[in-house]
């Protein structure tokens, strides 16, 4: 079979596929996005009834898929880092409940934060929960360990995480797949308390989890993705964790370092390899992309093996994505450079699109809060955020999905009035909801601006939760009617928009605005399909 | 064989499809490819890029050192200038000389095209202009993979391949004119190196 040019991210879906998935669910994130757009638009995926479709956030999408793997079906659930911070509840239990039909939580990690409001290292999240990481370090294995994640969740029952950089989610290479094997039957769990995290079960649960460490340990020792690759030179052993172990082969001839290197692909650390390593080298030196999860294991508190090299004693940065550069640095190489960048060139820092709505949203609010001190607008996740920026600078928080409508709130209670939350559609029924239903009970004297633009936006375009059901929730969760007002925003209607907005925000209640209008790009989009179809039925 | 080729611009400019033709035609040379691509904030007119290796033996790092680059290919004239330490002693930066300018502070393009020329291996090129005559504005991405084809190392009959197959969804026509633009934008680095 010709090998497929892959992102990371497809790998991981191609290989499920082929692995006998029975369903994936997720919440757009970068860089998560890819995994599953490619099953939505695979068509093996869909002949074969491959149940895929955007989740209203990580923890639905997380539990959807543990409802699958208790059914016996495999499932695979994706998000990026700060999202598995919204499933960390069903994950932890997850591990407490175990897999009955296999599970894998991805989560991309985006260390340098390219499109991400923090560098968390999911690894941790895997230690906490107590079960099986894998970590790719190719497109290869991103394919390869999806069949391999599958077979050890169901033989061991236990969920699996499998942690991808955005290096390797965002990048293509060639990629040799398997045959296809079929789907479990539909089987439930042959203990039907299992899954029952009630107290007395759970505590049952829990001694067996700890029972089954010392075997995850040995299924490292034995995984193929964790290998000890002779070296000459034993002044230094390196630990190269992922896609860190190609920055290394980089910086050598043939990609051969002439140490012993400890290529690590699964957790928790091979024991016996490690101290093999240990034994046989005078330094060691840990890469690993992301924290220094590895390298703090192994120097401990007291820092008793000092010969540890690494991000926390200074050898590489403490903070940052790796790149083979920062590598040669570490290893005493010479660092190739090229010419600096001249002077006249300017940052172009990523802004609103030409025409995009949100930026008339954004011209009537300020206009709106003119009267008023400044620091009183509170924010979210997605395009909008970009309103932060010149020429709007608009917005005074981002934090997490969800935080713009509770921490007006907050700030309304301690008497910001008024305080103005700003969310996206999607954000809104990600997170929002609960928020705004907390401000209702309370009547908290806020302004909840719903961006309705009818799409996930910033992540490519893919189909809201919300779309349509956004002045219902309001009025459900209890917001009066009165004060759920639509909007256009279009410059032609600035003035409208801007006395409306001027009116609620002086309202000591709640009141919700949604300025609706479809994304440009959604919109683009959707006209050229249009054109196609019409041409094509001409 | 190695080729190390950062591809440069602004998001939704589209350096993505001269990766794709530029990858198609390396898979039929049997080639391995790496390519790390941009995806999520900065497409929103940030400034953009991809790192494509192609070697005929095994790649290691997705990303390409510092220095190293063969090749820098730009759609965009400033956007060139931002990659300027990946490019290697001799390496060539091929670029579009049309601004595309979306900040308020854009500087003279003519103090852009200088540095450019300080650079010993460049080739300018009015991509816009050069697809205009090929009756096409849209292919002025493929003027300047045609610019660069000639520092490629691929055989430009596996190239044209590509790129046929590549527009192949959508008709005859726009293939034609895509063809026609890699081709102009080859014979404008032909004859500037004959001079």
């Amino acid at each position: 079979m010709q090998k497929l040019m892959l992102l990371g991210d497809e790998a991981i879906a191609q290989g499920a596929i082929d692995a006998g998935l029975s369903g994936i669910y997720a919440y757009p994130g970068t860089p998560s996005t890819e995994i599953m757009e490619y099953i939505i638009n695979n068509r093996e995926a869909g002949e074969s009834n491959v149940r895929s479709g955007w989740s209203a956030n990580e923890k639905t999408a997380m539990e959807s898929a543990l409802g699958m793997s208790y059914a016996g079906k495999r499932a695979l659930v994706c998000m990026k880092h700060v999202g598995l911070n919204v499933a960390a509840d069903p994950f932890i239990n997850a591990a407490m409940t175990g897999a009955n039909g296999g599970l894998i939580v991805v989560s991309a990690d985006d260390p340098s934060m390219h499109s991400s409001q923090n560098e968390q290292d999911s690894r941790f999240y895997g230690k906490y929960a107590m079960i099986p990481i894998l970590e790719p370090s190719n497109q290869q294995e991103s394919y390869d360990m999806m069949h391999y994640g599958f077979d050890i969740s169901e033989e061991y029952g236990v969920p699996v995480m499998l942690r991808i950089p955005t290096r390797l989610a965002h990048s293509r290479s060639g990629v040799s797949r398997r045959p296809r094997r079929p789907q479990n039957d539909l089987h439930t769990p042959a203990d039907l308390s299992q899954f029952i995290l009630l107290p007395a079960n759970a505590r049952r649960r829990y001694k067996g989890l700890l029972l089954q460490q010392p075997r995850h340990v040995h299924l490292s020792e034995s995984s193929s993705f964790n290998a000890l690759l002779p070296g000459e030179d034993k002044s230094l052993g390196i630990i190269a964790c992922g896609i860190a172990l190609n920055y290394l082969n980089e910086n050598f001839p043939e990609g051969k370092p002439p140490f012993p290197t400890l290529k690590i692909g699964q957790y928790p650390l091979p024991r016996n390899l490690v101290k093999q390593l240990f034994d046989t080298c005078k330094e060691i030196m840990v890469l690993e992309d992301g924290y220094p999860f590895v390298e703090e294991i192994l120097t401990g508190f007291f820092g008793t093996y000092r010969n540890i090299r690494g991000r926390l004693d200074g050898t590489l940065p403490r903070d940052g994505e790796l790149n083979p550069n920062i590598v040669a640095a570490a290893l005493g190489h010479e660092v190739s450079a090229g010419m600096p960048v001249p002077d006249i060139v300017r940052p172009r820092p990523p802004k609103l699109c030409a025409g995009c709505p949100h930026i008339y949203s954004y011209n009537a609010l300020n206009e709106a809060l003119n009267t008023y001190s400044k620091g009183r607008v509170f924010s979210d996740i997605g395009c909008y955020t970009l309103g932060a920026l010149e020429p709007f600078t608009a917005i005074n928080t981002c934090v997490d999905m969800g935080a713009s409508i509770t921490m007006a709130k907050g700030a309304a209670d301690a008497g910001l009035v008024p305080a103005v939350a700003v969310i996206g559609d999607s954000t809104f029924t990600h997170s929002g909801i609960t928020g705004l239903l907390d401000a209702v009970n309370d009547n908290s004297p806020i302004t909840v601006i719903i961006l309705d633009n009818a799409t996930v936006a910033m992540t490519g375009g893919q189909t809201s939760a919300a779309t349509g059901k956004i002045e219902d929730i309001c009025e459900g969760v209890g917001v009066a009617k009165e004060h759920i007002i639509v909007m256009n925003p279009h410059p032609k209607h600035h003035e409208e928009n801007m006395e409306i907005m001027k009116n609620e925000i002086s309202y000591p209640g709640v009141s919700v605005i949604i300025p609706r209008r479809e994304c440009i790009q959604t919109a683009a989009r959707r006209i050229k399909t249009l054109k196609k179809t019409e041409e094509s039925a001409k | 064989m190695k080729k190390d080729i950062v591809l440069a611009g602004v998001g939704g400019q589209g350096i993505l499809s001269i990766a794709a033709s530029i990858g198609l035609a390396a898979i039929e040379a049997g080639l391995h490819i790496k390519q790390s691509e941009v995806h999520g904030m900065s497409q929103r007119g940030g400034d953009v890029q991809a790192n494509l290796r192609l070697s005929d033996k095994e790649i290691a790092s997705d990303l390409i050192p510092g220095g190293k680059a063969d090749l820098i290919i730009s759609i965009e004239p400033m956007e060139s200038l931002r990659y300027l330490p990946f490019l290697s002693q001799g390496g060539w930066l091929v670029t579009n000389t049309q601004p595309y300018d979306n900040i308020k502070d854009y500087p003279d393009i003519n103090l852009i095209l200088e540095e450019i020329r300080a650079v010993s291996n460049h080739i300018l090129i009015d991509a816009g202009k050069l697809a205009l005559e090929t009756g096409s504005k849209k292919s002025a991405n493929m003027v300047i993979l045609g610019a660069a084809a000639p520092f490629l190392g691929l055989d430009y009959t596996l190239l044209e391949k590509a790129v046929a197959t590549l527009f192949r969804s959508k008709g005859n026509e726009v293939v034609e004119a895509n063809i026609k633009a890699l081709q102009k934008g080859k014979d404008f680095t032909g004859e500037y190196l004959k001079n």
